[in-house]
């Protein structure tokens, strides 16, 4: 085989369910797995007479994340009709946006392999209303649920700038931390809130002749791994395609495949692209929206610390390592907190390990928030003060922190129920040292001697002075007790 | 003057708009089309330059609803207007690939 070297080029294609409470164009209220046909109105029908009417909500919510996507906010855009010709959506078109969507040039960074920072650039994300849902499992007919027609998506484009499924991966989730912490949609993929639709390519390098082979569009993606497995094949199957054939991009030779999940491969769904004619064209029945500067700076006034400067943050201010301050920062609630249980005195570090290692497991466990478990930031700071100075063991610390879930109770009253005080007054600590050299003397001989054995026979002694404490003397206290003894 | 819109054209339109023509019809259409076409292209000789393009035909933006819940229809009276159901669905021929 000939010298082949390549390069993977994928742009995403993101639907975005916003999280309003009513469709975009009528006050039907969205409700996942509501009966069938049962929120509908003349204006999701298409019946003659009827008018669309603007949700405010959806179109701030869009705005938004435009201004979070790092986007220009153009003063001026509007509504166009794309044709449309299935079922579910009766009006055979597709309220949408064509040549000036609400949100223009913008970029998500995700970090990269080396430690630095990778800019994915957003063309332009645009509102457009959904389609409803057809089924096709009854019988020799489909079935129609309108339902879902109407509801808000925001549709976001990106460029062609991901070059790994690894990359892609982080950009999705990266995006659906980002509409979260706007509240800005629930982004659930199993419910169809986020859909992702890559498009795939390559450009291989031949004997010193580049190659570009022809785009695929992937659908029908209902998680991140699916999303990365389908990217990794395409990859694969791709060049094995020009390997074979040969061919290359050319107009009109773009197909569409649908990931299988179960078998993990892509599956032609529609060889050529039609150059596709949607005639799109200016909706009379919507009038444009203009932003002025006052209310793009109300809006701009809801932006929150996103999720990427936030985990930075946290590296910096509270020297927490990338892993912990992306755990942090995954939930919007979940991060406020820790910040709460360290404004009210907590180490952040140890405030950390008590939210990642009991707080997020319990919550985890009872499908609840962490704000929902009980403790609040203040018991929490406590408890991470009381494990600072020693007067409780780390360990003793995850068990009251489990405790105070279970009974509210308060951290020091759970520690002395428990007893999980540890000793760290220094008299009475003598005296247990003190016994306990006097029943070990060739131990107290070998440590003071120093060299080799002198660190074992220190931590057999203060293994001793645990036993005779049941675990409860403060091991550093104690530590300090017996090089004092024998030094 | 020139034919603007010949029968293939009026084939192409049908076809997009899942119409089925006749003969006949795509003849007749393809004359009253290029009449319509031929009556606005009298905008051509405007001068409109310097001109924004217009987006709506009212001087009007922003008409906005609050996101309040409005009471929809209900299955029943949504379905009731529809030529076949099945339950609580709208029914209608199979749907397959792209015609």
């Amino acid at each position: 085989m000939s010298n082949v070297d390549y390069k993977v080029l994928v742009g995403l294609e993101i639907h975005v369910q916003l999280y309003t409470r009513t469709k975009m164009f009528c006050g039907c209220e969205l409700a996942f797995g509501a009966e069938p046909n049962s929120r509908v109105c003349p204006v999701c029908l298409g019946m003659p007479g009827s008018l669309p009417v603007m949700n405010k909500q959806a179109v701030e919510f869009s705005i938004l994340a435009g201004l979070a996507l790092n986007c220009q906010i153009p003063s001026f855009t509007k509504w166009d009709r794309k044709g449309y010709y299935y079922p579910d959506l009766p009006k055979n078109y597709q309220i949408s946006q064509y040549d000036l969507p609400l949100a223009l040039n913008g970029y998500i960074e995700i970090p990269a392999k080396d430690g630095s920072f990778k800019k994915i650039r957003i063309k332009r994300a645009h509102l457009e209303e959904d389609a409803g849902k057809n089924l096709h499992t009854a019988g020799n007919f489909s079935q129609v649920d309108l339902n879902r027609a109407g509801t808000p998506l925001l549709e976001i484009v990106t460029e062609p700038d991901m070059n790994t499924a690894a990359e892609v991966r982080t950009l999705a989730e990266e995006l659906q931390r980002i509409v979260r912490y706007l509240g800005v949609s629930e982004a659930d993929m199993q419910k169809g809130h986020m859909r992702f639709e890559p498009n795939v390519n390559l450009i291989i390098n031949r004997a010193g002749q580049e190659f570009k082979t022809p785009i695929v569009e992937v659908k029908n993606l209902n998680s991140f791994k699916a999303l990365e497995n389908s990217i990794n094949y395409e990859i694969g199957r791709q060049l094995d395609r020009f390997l074979e054939t040969g061919e290359t991009m050319e107009m009109g030779n773009k197909s569409t495949r649908g990931w299988d999940d179960a078998k993990e491969v892509t599956v032609l769904q529609r060889e050529k692209e039609e150059a596709h004619d949607y005639r799109y064209f200016p909706d009379p029945d919507l009038v444009p929206v203009r932003v002025n500067e006052q209310w793009l700076n109300e809006i701009k006034s809801r932006l929150c610390e996103l999720p990427f400067s936030r985990r930075m943050r946290y590296t910096k201010e509270y020297s927490l390592n990338d892993y912990d301050a992306g755990v942090l920062t995954n939930d919007r609630q979940v991060a406020d907190f820790f910040e709460a249980t360290v404004q009210a005195g907590g180490e952040p570090k140890r405030v950390c390990n008590l939210l990642t290692q009991v707080g997020l497991k319990l919550a985890n466990a009872r499908g609840c928030a962490i704000t929902e478990l009980g403790p609040k930031p203040a018991d929490i700071a406590q408890l991470a003060k009381m494990a600072q100075t020693g007067e409780i063991s780390a360990t003793a610390a995850n068990t009251i922190l489990e405790e105070m879930v279970k009974t509210g109770k308060a951290p020091r009253e759970l520690a002395e129920q428990l007893n999980l005080i540890q000793k760290s007054d220094a008299g009475e600590l003598e005296g247990i040292v003190d016994e306990v050299l006097k029943s070990n003397p060739q131990a107290a001989a070998d440590f003071k001697e120093g060299g080799k054995k002198s660190g074992k026979a220190k931590g057999f002694l203060l293994g001793q002075v645990m036993q005779k404490t049941k675990g409860r003397a403060n091991p550093k206290v104690a530590s300090e007790i017996l090089d004092k003894k024998l030094a | 003057m020139d034919k603007k819109i010949d029968k293939s054209q009026v084939k192409k339109v049908a076809k997009l708009a899942r119409l089925d023509l006749s003969e006949a019809e795509i003849e007749e259409f393809a004359g009253q089309l290029n009449a319509i076409i031929d009556y606005v292209e009298r905008m051509n000789t405007l001068n409109t330059e310097g001109v924004e393009p217009m987006a709506h035909c009212l001087p009007v933006s922003n008409v906005f609803r609050q996101d309040i819940i409005k009471e929809s229809l209900g299955t029943e009276k949504t379905l009731a207007n529809a030529p076949e159901q099945d339950g609580a669905f709208f029914k209608v021929p199979k749907i397959l690939e792209e015609p």
